[in-house]
């Protein structure tokens, strides 16, 4: 990938990226269908394109994608 | 503009009542043991989060442990308040592990300026280290730096509160989280600054002939 591409991939935003507060409001939704297996970006778009642009969302949902996949004990 | 809930689309169908959420609507001891259980989870869940997040030499094991009870204190006192919203989407433990995880970034994002931040300059622009991660670095070619500097133009052509918190979190990576602690507002606002910012500085590229436009 070269200079321009990068940038412009850095800049380019979803119009369906839903934002924080809603990824915040539906991440429980969306993780416990991304741990059964199912393909939860088809189903919710405008959640996939957000948590791919937004770093501490991304972030919140592989938390609690890794806890979902291996419960703690009790 | 971010896009609303209702692209989302329809959500999974309500559950029957979780037993998690009969026992900690009830009164009297199985509510008691409920929330015993419940606090106990949420510190082996913040725990493990707070592993995930941090490397050992960051936070020792003493302190961690600390943190973890902190959070699955936080996280208690936002799940009960919460539990009347509770819709059944999804498990209850999946729902309130979602609160210990959440409470783990804000406090991470407040305890930044402790442990790390002290000396983050939010004044000046790191663009050395930003060009370096978008490969813009001045002595790769002519085009990485006329690509740089319509950057940096674009950059001081956004008003003050775009510039300021695109060079905090973008530019001098200063985390998310912890801007939204240091400047006292949400996550989905300074992510919003920031996305507007995107929009304004591609627009601009796209002007000046450096990107392509896109069709949206």
């Amino acid at each position: 990938m070269d200079e321009r591409e990068t940038l412009d991939r850095f800049l380019t935003t979803d119009p369906r990226d839903v934002g924080c507060d809603e990824a915040m409001a539906f991440l429980h939704v969306y993780a416990e269908l991304a741990a059964s297996g199912a393909d939860a970006a088809e189903r919710f778009p405008g959640m996939a394109a957000h948590l791919l642009a937004c770093g501490p969302c991304g972030d919140d949902f592989q938390g609690l994608l890794d806890i979902l996949t291996d419960p703690p004990e009790g | 503009m971010l896009a609303a809930v209702d692209d989302l689309g329809a959500l999974p169908s309500e559950r029957d009542v979780d037993p998690w959420v009969a026992s900690l609507r009830s009164v009297g001891p199985a509510r008691d043991d409920r929330l015993r259980a419940l606090h106990d989870l949420l510190v082996r869940v913040a725990s493990r989060e707070l592993s995930r997040r941090l490397s050992a030499s960051y936070l020792g094991g003493q302190d961690r442990d600390d943190l973890a009870h902190e959070v699955a204190a936080d996280a208690m006192v936002a799940i009960l308040k919460k539990l009347p919203e509770f819709r059944g989407e999804s498990r209850f433990t999946t729902w309130a592990y979602k609160f210990a995880v959440l409470e783990v970034s804000n406090k991470l994002g407040r305890s930044y300026w402790t442990w790390v931040g002290r000396t983050v300059a939010l004044d000046t622009a790191d663009w050395a280290q930003f060009e370096d991660r978008m490969a813009l670095a001045p002595e790769k070619s002519a085009e990485a730096r006329e690509l740089a500097d319509a950057l940096r133009s674009a950059v001081g052509n956004l008003t003050p509160r775009q510039r300021e918190v695109f060079v905090a979190i973008v530019v001098n990576g200063v985390p998310l989280d912890a801007m939204v602690a240091k400047l006292g507002t949400s996550r989905n606002a300074l992510y919003k600054v920031v996305f507007d910012a995107r929009r304004k500085i591609r627009a601009e590229l796209v002007a000046n002939g450096h990107l392509n436009p896109v069709d949206e």
